[in-house]
């Protein structure tokens, strides 16, 4: 398999970003940069020879010409008439990986800070120098790389000690491929100070029909007794694809919740990763995937218990319709030193359709001898006594299935704290599950 | 109102039912009793649509139309209830918002507008008074976690709330105490009127005494071999069915 013309236009993408540097090129951040895409070009595009791809087939993206940062006209009109756009909260918009100020609401909060990466570095460059790459892996994921080398902005998100948010903080992303295929390269950083509270929704649409590759990195830093809430909102178009890796890093008795949903995409790759780096910390990681047609939609997550009594909780569910296909991995370690470690995990899905797949990998790796752990993964069809019985009572078949999906899919969507934004999934679910 | 001629059923390549015949007029009460596995579920069934068994011959005309043409759910919309053995639980579906859903389909059914939320909750709130089920548990998950008791008495509460012209009772009574089941055959017996029906399958003579029955049946392998009125019951609850398995044999090997 190669990646020949895809590697050629990364290339050619660096280059040109190189060019551009105004004499900014001798910097720690250019050189992260440069290493980045030395190891990129070293790793290179995952195939599916590589373990955790498997079964994600990347293949083709070879085939397509990418435009980067490509103009739009999008406009706050075109933004109304997407779904979650009246989302209330401090939001942050990029379209096409470039920042809009006219989309964004970026607030004025004392102690909070939503910034671009450019103004971020100016205004706080400590933070950016203590946190900014500091978590992700780039060493052994290639696109984790490439986005390191080539990712220019990307929204900075802090918040001060003691604080608690109660609106949410939106990170808009729109792919407006109405004339053009684009890639995307972003990558943010949050970072929740001691003892604060916040809910991040990020939120993924396209406009048009043509293809998008987005290639992000959000890292989260979690400090101390701080509860971060993490909500992940994927609605984009059959032709994109989306490779996402959040990467947290949690302190002492910090919390983390996150609920990662794909509504539609067309090759989705979400990669949630937790490092626990800390004692008495307590995460919640849910997921729901609803893909239909072709679409395929990958999870992988990775906890990793580093100290002792510390608890993960993970919950993932999918509805698999037509000829979509569903991948779950669920990466368990529990450290020799996190003893009192409590690590559960359970991955369930509905099939709807023979032509659909599912595979999913429960993989837990544990050297300490007191924990509590457990994972589960099921995969079946609806229970054909229970739409039978449905039947009976005067309910037609189709919606007979769609309630019980629907109530399938509400053990996720009833975990989101955002009043306004579960109402919004619970429409576009029960629409789509039609 | 219905009308089981020769009716003949088989699962994979079982013969299941092996000509029923049954006549039910409005407002009438019939008792089907039988040993296990004799086809009295089986039977239910087909009547209420489960696709797992294949009408092999016969009829069944429910108030003139074929009944064997109907999907369930249009079965249930033409009036005809199930009341299952074995309720199955619905995880997630609370029995208010399923029976909203299924009171309202039927609506569209007969082209009427859906009840809007008031009027549906004046209608639970009567009904459920009526067959004395808490509230608290029509707002759990469909007979998830429910006893054995309340998963029969949430059967009935569907039937009052849905109010069948025929409605079938399939061992309602098994597991119930004795204070539920006067609740389940009170249930039935408000529900009791010139046009509308019952058939109830029982084991036990006792429900007979509460729910008093017009005719009472008996099914052995696939048949009605016996017809009779409640007197049959109390018969059937001294000797057993030995002497009505004996007949039935006797006279199946004959024929042969
Ligand atoms: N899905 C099925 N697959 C195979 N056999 C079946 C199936 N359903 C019913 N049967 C068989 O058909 C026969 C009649 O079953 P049915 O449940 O109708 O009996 P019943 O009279 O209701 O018995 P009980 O009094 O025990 O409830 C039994 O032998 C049963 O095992
Ligand atoms: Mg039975």
């Amino acid at each position: 398999m190669s990646f020949q013309n895809i590697q050629a236009q990364f290339e050619a993408e660096f280059e040109n970003i190189q060019k551009n540097l105004n004499g900014k090129s001798g910097s720690d951040f250019n050189k992260m940069r440069n290493h980045s895409f030395a190891q990129f070009k070293k790793l290179g595009i995952p195939t599916v020879k590589h373990e955790d791809w498997k079964y994600s087939n990347l293949k083709n993206l070879d085939k397509i010409q990418f435009s980067f940062n490509s103009d739009s006209n999008f406009s706050k009109k075109d933004l109304e008439a997407l779904p979650f756009s009246s989302l209330e909260g401090i939001s942050i918009c990029f379209v096409n990986g470039v920042f809009n100020e006219e989309l964004s609401t970026l607030g004025n909060v004392p102690k909070i800070k939503v910034l671009t990466l450019e103004t971020a570095v100016e205004q706080i460059p400590e933070v950016i120098e203590k946190h900014y790459g500091k978590y992700v892996e780039t060493e052994k994921e290639g696109l984790s790389a490439l986005n390191n080398a080539l990712s220019n902005t990307g929204s900075v998100i802090v918040i001060d000690k003691n604080y608690v948010l109660e609106s949410p903080i939106i990170i808009r992303y729109i792919s407006d491929v109405k004339s053009e295929d684009i890639a995307v390269n972003l990558h943010n950083l949050i970072v929740v100070g001691e003892h604060s509270e916040v809910k991040i929704v990020e939120i993924f649409q396209t406009e048009g029909q043509k293809t998008s590759f987005s290639n992000l990195v959000t890292e989260i830093f979690v400090d101390k007794e701080a509860i971060a809430h993490y909500y992940k909102i994927q609605d984009e178009n059959d032709q994109s694809y989306h490779v996402g890796t959040t990467q947290v890093n949690q302190e002492d008795k910090s919390y983390f919740y996150s609920a990662t949903i794909t509504l539609n995409g067309g090759f989705v790759r979400n990669n949630l990763n937790l490092v626990l780096n800390g004692q008495y910390i307590d995460n919640h990681m849910y997921g729901l995937y609803i893909p239909n047609g072709k679409q395929h939609v990958d999870n992988h997550t990775l906890v990793d218990h580093k100290m002792p009594n510390c608890e993960s909780n993970e919950l993932y569910k999918g509805v698999l319709m037509d000829s979509s296909n569903g991948v779950f991995n669920g990466k368990i370690f529990v450290r020799e030193d996190a003893q009192k470690t409590n690590a559960y995990q359970n991955c369930r899905n509905v099939i709807t359709s023979d032509s659909a797949t599912m595979n999913s990998k429960p993989q837990l790796e544990i050297w300490a001898d007191d924990v509590k752990c457990s994972h589960g993964t099921t995969t079946g069809k609806l229970n054909d006594e229970a739409i039978f019985y449905m039947q009976s009572r005067g309910i037609p078949k189709p919606e007979a299935i769609r309630l019980q999906l629907v109530a399938f899919a509400e053990d996720v969507v009833s975990q989101i704290k955002i009043e306004e934004l579960r109402e919004m999934l619970d429409t576009m679910i029960e629409n789509k599950l039609k | 109102m219905l009308k089981i001629s020769n009716l003949q059923a088989r699962v994979e390549s079982k013969e299941i039912l092996r000509g029923i015949n049954l006549d039910i007029k409005p407002g009438e009460i019939h008792a089907i009793m039988g040993p296990n596995g004799s086809g009295k579920s089986t039977l239910a069934s087909v009547l209420a649509g489960r696709e797992d068994y294949e009408v092999t011959g016969g009829t069944v005309e429910f108030n003139g139309k074929d009944l064997l043409e109907l999907a369930p759910e249009e079965r249930a919309a033409e009036g005809i209830f199930l009341a299952f053995q074995y309720p199955v639980e619905i995880p997630g579906v609370t029995t208010i918002n399923f029976l909203k859903t299924a009171i309202n389909q039927i609506r569209k059914y007969h082209e009427k507008e859906p009840l809007d939320a008031a009027q549906f909750l004046k209608l639970m709130k009567e009904k459920a008074k009526s067959v004395k089920i808490d509230d608290q548990l029509l707002r759990r998950s469909l007979n998830e976690g429910f006893s054995g008791g309340e998963k029969k008495r949430n059967e009935i509460f569907q039937m009052a709330m849905l109010e069948p012209s025929l409605g079938i009772l399939d061992e309602t009574d098994s597991g119930l105490d004795i204070d539920a089941l006067k609740i389940v055959a009170d249930g039935v017996n408000q529900l009791r009127s010139a046009d509308r029906s019952f058939i109830v399958v029982t084991h036990y003579q006792r429900l007979l005494d509460y729910i008093v029955p017009d005719f009472v049946h008996v099914l052995y392998k696939g048949r009605i071999v016996k017809s009779g009125t409640k007197e049959l019951a109390l018969e059937l609850e001294e000797k057993g069915y030995d002497w009505i398995k004996s007949e039935a044999d006797a006279l199946e090997a004959s024929m042969v």
